[in-house]
């Protein structure tokens, strides 16, 4: 499988790269490594804080790899994982009150409505109006993070948080429960994974899953053979905002419990990258947000221990994507621009 | 009625003129690049850059004017590896763009946090001071718009000037307009596409970086992280606006930061009716909505998102 | 003619992978000649003078222009040895001027202003010597095909040239306006120009040539004075043996298939882009659409295909009124299209062979339950049509990019006759392929229409349109003559037609004028 090789020189090279600036602060890129590892997998509280950062982003990887798979640069999965949480946040905090067993799926299924319908407008620009998607989407995240700041500081804001920015929690049946006690790993990961599977069948297996590759491939060459273009990327566009809004609610009703401003430290974008390592492999997916989550988890415990700052992550994320273009190039698997 | 105080106001104007600054010379930037063919999605980042390095030149010890030319540097160095990518390599724009816009993020914030580990409230220096051109600047109205402000925001509208001039009259304009158009033409007329489009994307770079600069050393005295706040994608949108045209990309900036010190002033009488984060979504709103009004007339270069690869029938 | 070559091509050979381009050819060109370079699609003709002109470098041999060694890989040092391009597929931006595109690379980038009044003058004085009629300030858009040729033209005089490359110049021109050329030709060469201009049209190479070279598989096979040789002989060393024949026996049509009826067609700015088209197509009938491409075809090929709504007129498909067509709905009616551009439109380069197979049937029950694909079912389906089609591939899994230029055609028409059409539109079927292909794409058409399918053929060759097809009908700025019997016209009665001169009934008259 020479795609293997693409994460792997990717990955190789954004550590190198970084190792020049770790030499630069004056440490040994050894010692910071190992101190990497050893934060991000080196206990058991460690693994757990990693899988659970990799929940998300297996979420937002797997949106960013459907549409792009369409040639839809969705960008926008920061504020479709909003949408997601806002739309968990309005259903969950006492509007419904189910059990547990039908609390969830409603609210992952609203969430997914409500992302999926956030990137709808986006694309509807794109198929009548030919506007380009990549501004549009990344326009709308800012709209939509000021939206959510409004909604946090004014009218859903919780009286009983003692002044912080917060809005009230999920009722108890909306919460995702922990798969380890005493650690913040919640069932969102098992859900992540089943999604990751499903999504993995779908674009293998199913009509859906060649048409989207078709029309991404050559949109020209599918509409001639009969294949209806702009249904099967507005299809594409509510499945891909669908998939960022799961990632909302999975954090929401996992991890925090309540919607907050700082619910998402860019998991939006970090899924490009997830999507782009894992060459747009739904399955590949859950590896590279693997990655993604080492390198995140592992940066915090290093640059409390050595006088780095943690921004080295986002450094490495942002060289893995770079070098994921250059690797593709060099093994032949390419998936053509243009 | 109070509308239109303000729109007689030099003081509003003059505050738009500063506002636009930095649109001005981001969209100038990427209407370069996309001329000779490449869109640059780096933008936001390369203002983040061009905003942190600019300001540190001067915080230890540079003065105003070399910090901007630093500021273009690294910018340009950005530009250039965007170039390698796109151009040479002849990867994907869009990807490569929003790599690129990531690491420079990233490296400005990693960068001023070693510089300046220990600041806990933002560390200042001395901006750009306004001038006060001699004569020009008593004349009314136009005197305090136009001619008290700071010489960046002169040397933006220079800008405007000459980079319509270099487009329109130059031979090396014609070559950068044809690359965008038709590069094929231009390699049978015995130039290189490949060194036009390496060159375009390092200055229009280099532009980004000035604007991104003009926050921290003129607009403010200080970086934070985050400052950039999605002006480079604003800029993306102007130049769609712009029909791709300096001057009309000037008129652009300035309607749109019109628009914004608008919705400042309003926002400050009356934010008990409207929130002001409703406010603040107003210039990306508008954007969005001069994307779509401009999405039927389309002039855009015709080789745009194209790469160019030698040797290919 | 001098005896020192202007220009000597000495070994040149160029080989793209396993692909050997060119091998070890020589050439002369000298003063004052025009010498016409022949061959079949992929004989290496293109590439030749792409090394000439600096577009590629070669692997071995050397370019000697005015007895020294022309630095390779560098259209700048071929141009200022005097060498000028017109290339196949027009170098002009669209949206710039005349005299943009013709100033483009001829001033100092480091110079600081343009200096357009003397260009001016320099193209007004070009354009009354060599009679050509073009105007610096028109937007390049806004010329006819024919004009952007003399303007590719006058960028090589503009800058002095005095060795003219022509790459397929006759290609986009009626049969009139590739006289006019060929006149414009003779005029440069009179001026002491030489010039090699690229062609695979035979009668051509009598008619305007004064010495001609073959190449066959990148070998240099062939050379003589054109008064010392003759289309037959040409044809033979071009192909390297007979000609296949193709046996067109005429049929006797059957029942309508597909009518047009005063079929316009406006677009969202109310341009007519086809006006007053009417075609009815009969089973078991080939009727050929000639004409310079352009001209509409591609809009009426849109139309059959189900891209393109009439805005006007009556379509009707066996017999059944057609009103919001979509492609879909065609190939469910039994509709077989070809498409005009195979590689862009034909195939998605870069699925399988496999997945390009099914492209038109992966929705059919056969190959498709509950959304769910059949893999298995269309290894098959594609395993049996490769060898009833000789479709050569990596394989079913191999990527459709791989494959040759025929090939993919030959899927194509897997694809589209293994469903039994009963109407077929090919648009430009042969278009790039060599003469074996060709032959190929000719014998399936004519055994599909001897099964019963009406087939139309938009074909720009016509010595394609006179062996193959039944009635042929001509296309001119969107809209159709009536049929015409290929046996009772000629070839440049038809060019008239391409050029919008009418009334082919009065052809006696014509004839006269024309001969």
């Amino acid at each position: 499988m020479l795609q293997a090789v693409v994460p792997f020189s990717a990955a190789l090279a954004a550590l190198l790269c970084c190792s020049v600036l770790i030499i630069w602060a004056g440490a040994s890129p050894f010692e910071a490594f190992a101190l990497l590892v050893k934060g991000a997998v080196g206990s058991k509280f460690a693994i757990s804080e990693t899988l659970t950062r990799a929940t998300p982003l297996i979420f937002t990887g797997l949106a960013a790899a459907v549409a792009f798979r369409a040639k839809l640069w969705n960008i926008g999965a920061e504020g479709q994982f909003y949408a997601g949480a806002c739309m968990a946040t309005w259903l969950g905090t006492g509007v419904v009150d189910l059990p547990a067993w039908l609390m969830v799926p409603f609210l992952f299924a609203a969430g997914a409505i409500a992302g999926g319908l956030l990137l709808l407008g986006p694309t509807l620009l794109k198929t009548k109006l030919a506007v380009d998607e990549v501004v549009t989407t990344l326009l709308l995240n800012f709209i939509v993070l000021l939206f959510v700041n409004w909604l946090v500081f004014g009218p859903w804001k919780d009286p009983m948080a003692m002044g912080w920015p917060q809005a009230e929690p999920v009722i108890d049946s909306a919460l995702l429960g922990l798969i380890i006690p005493k650690t913040r790993l919640h069932w969102g990961l098992i859900i992540a994974l089943f999604t990751s599977i499903a999504v993995w069948f779908l674009m293998r297996f199913t009509t859906w899953g060649y048409e989207i590759r078709s029309v991404g491939h050559n949109p020209k060459a599918s509409g001639f053979a009969g294949i209806p273009v702009n249904k099967v990327v507005i299809r594409t566009a509510l499945l891909s905002g669908g998939l960022a809004g799961f990632a909302g609610v999975s954090e929401l009703c996992g991890l925090k419990g309540y919607l907050t401003l700082d619910l998402s430290p860019g998991f939006g974008y970090s899924g490009i990258v997830v999507a782009m390592l894992a060459s747009l492999h739904p399955l590949g997916v859950i590896l590279s947000s693997l990655f993604i989550a080492i390198l995140s988890i592992g940066a915090d415990s290093m640059s409390r221990s050595l006088n780095i700052s943690n921004y080295i992550a986002d450094v490495a994320t942002s060289i893995s994507l770079l070098a994921v273009l250059v690797s593709m190039l060099l093994t032949k698997y390419r998936i053509r621009w243009r | 009625m109070e509308l239109l105080q303000l729109l007689i106001e030099a003081g509003f104007w003059a505050a738009t003129v500063r506002m636009a600054t930095p649109l001005i010379f981001g969209t100038l930037g990427e209407l370069i690049c996309e001329r000779a063919g490449v869109l640059n999605l780096g933008i936001e980042g390369i203002m983040a850059a061009g905003c942190m390095t600019g300001w540190t030149w001067v915080y230890f010890g540079g003065d105003l004017w070399t910090g901007v030319l630093f500021a273009a540097f690294i910018g340009a160095l950005f530009g250039l590896l965007h170039a390698l990518f796109t151009v040479h390599l002849g990867l994907s724009q869009h990807v490569t763009g929003l790599g690129i816009t990531m690491l420079a993020t990233a490296l400005s914030a990693f960068v001023f946090r070693m510089l300046l580990p220990n600041a806990t409230t933002p560390p200042k220096i001395i901006p750009f001071e306004s001038m006060h051109i001699p004569v020009l600047s008593k004349v009314p109205f136009i005197g305090e718009v136009l001619f008290t402000q700071s010489p960046m925001t002169i040397f933006a509208l220079v800008c405007v000037v000459v980079v319509a001039y270099f487009l329109n009259r130059t031979p090396a304009g014609l070559a950068l307009c044809m690359t965008g158009e038709n590069p094929m033409a231009v390699e049978s007329q015995g130039l290189s596409v490949f060194a036009i489009r390496t060159a375009a994307v390092m200055l229009g770079s280099a532009f980004m970086a000035i604007g991104g600069a003009f926050l921290t050393m003129s607009a403010f005295d200080a970086f934070y992280i985050g400052m950039v706040n999605g002006r480079g994608w604003i800029c993306i949108a102007l130049v769609v606006f712009s029909s791709w045209k300096p001057g009309k990309a000037l008129l652009g900036t300035l309607i749109f930061a019109a628009f914004d010190a608008l919705q400042m002033r309003v926002q400050q009488q009356s934010s008990m009716v409207v929130p002001y984060q409703f406010y603040l979504m107003m210039p990306y709103v508008f954007s969005i909505v001069a994307l779509i009004v401009m999405s039927r007339r389309s002039a855009y270069p015709k080789a745009l998102l194209i790469p160019f690869r030698k040797g290919e029938r | 003619m001098n005896n020192e070559p202007l220009l000597s091509l000495k070994g040149i050979t160029k080989t793209f992978g396993s692909l050997v381009a060119n091998d070890g050819i020589d050439l002369d060109l000298y003063k004052g000649e025009i010498l016409a370079l022949l061959g079949e699609n992929g004989a290496g003709k293109t590439t030749l003078m792409n090394i000439l002109f600096g577009h590629y470098v070669a692997d071995k041999g050397v370019v000697e222009i005015n007895g020294h060694a022309l630095l390779p890989g560098s259209p700048k040092e071929a141009l200022k040895e005097g060498l000028g391009m017109v290339h196949q597929h027009f170098t002009l931006a669209d949206n710039m001027t005349v005299l943009d595109n013709i100033m483009l690379g001829t001033e100092s980038l480091l110079s600081l202003s343009r200096k357009n009044t003397g260009a001016i003058e320099k193209i007004k004085n070009l354009t009354k010597q060599y009679e050509i009629d073009v105007n610096p300030h028109s937007l390049v858009k806004n010329l006819s095909v024919g004009q952007r040729q003399r303007v590719e033209i006058l960028k090589a005089l503009y800058r002095d040239v005095r060795i003219l490359i022509l790459d397929e110049p006759t290609a986009v021109l009626t049969p009139q306006e590739s006289d006019h050329l060929f006149a414009t030709l003779r005029l440069l060469v009179d001026e002491g120009l030489a010039i090699i201009f690229i062609t695979h049209k035979l009668r051509e190479v009598m008619a305007a040539s004064d010495r001609c070279l073959v190449l066959r598989h990148g070998k240099n096979i062939y050379e003589s004075k054109t008064s010392e040789t003759s289309i037959d002989k040409l044809a033979q060393e071009m192909v390297g043996g007979e000609l296949p024949r193709v046996e067109r026996i005429p049929a006797v049509p059957g029942e309508v298939m597909l009518s047009l009826e005063e079929i316009g067609v406006t677009d969202s700015s109310g341009y007519h882009l086809l006006e007053n088209i009417s075609l009815t197509v009969n089973s078991r009938e080939i009727v050929g659409i000639a004409g310079v491409s352009g001209n509409g075809q591609s809009q009426l090929a849109d139309l059959i295909s189900g891209l393109l709504k009439p805005s006007s007129g009556t379509f009707t498909l066996h017999g059944k009124q057609i009103s919001n067509p979509t492609p879909l709905f065609m190939i469910k009616q039994g509709v077989g299209r070809i498409p005009e551009d195979r590689t862009s439109t034909g195939i998605v380069g870069d699925m399988s062979v496999l997945e390009n197979m099914a492209l038109e049937s992966y929705w059919k029950d056969e190959f498709n339950r509950y959304g769910l694909i059949d893999f298995k079912a269309l290894l098959e389906h594609t395993e049996s049509l490769s060898k009833q089609f000789d479709v050569r591939s990596g394989g079913p899994n191999a990527s459709a990019r791989t494959m040759s230029g025929g090939n993919i055609q030959k899927l194509i028409l897997a694809r589209v006759l293994s469903e039994n059409p009963s109407v077929i539109i090919a648009n430009q079927p042969t278009w790039g392929l060599d003469v074996g292909a060709t032959a190929f794409v000719h014998r399936q058409l004519i055994e599909a229409s001897r099964n019963g399918a009406g087939v139309v053929l938009i074909s720009e060759d016509l010595d394609e349109l006179f062996g193959v097809v039944d009635t042929i009908q001509v296309m001119y700025q969107g809209t159709l003559s009536k049929p015409i019997d290929p046996a009772k016209t000629t070839a440049s009665e038809l060019g008239l037609a391409m050029s919008g001169h009418r009334d082919i009934e009065h052809s006696s008259l014509l004839r006269e004028a024309v001969a």
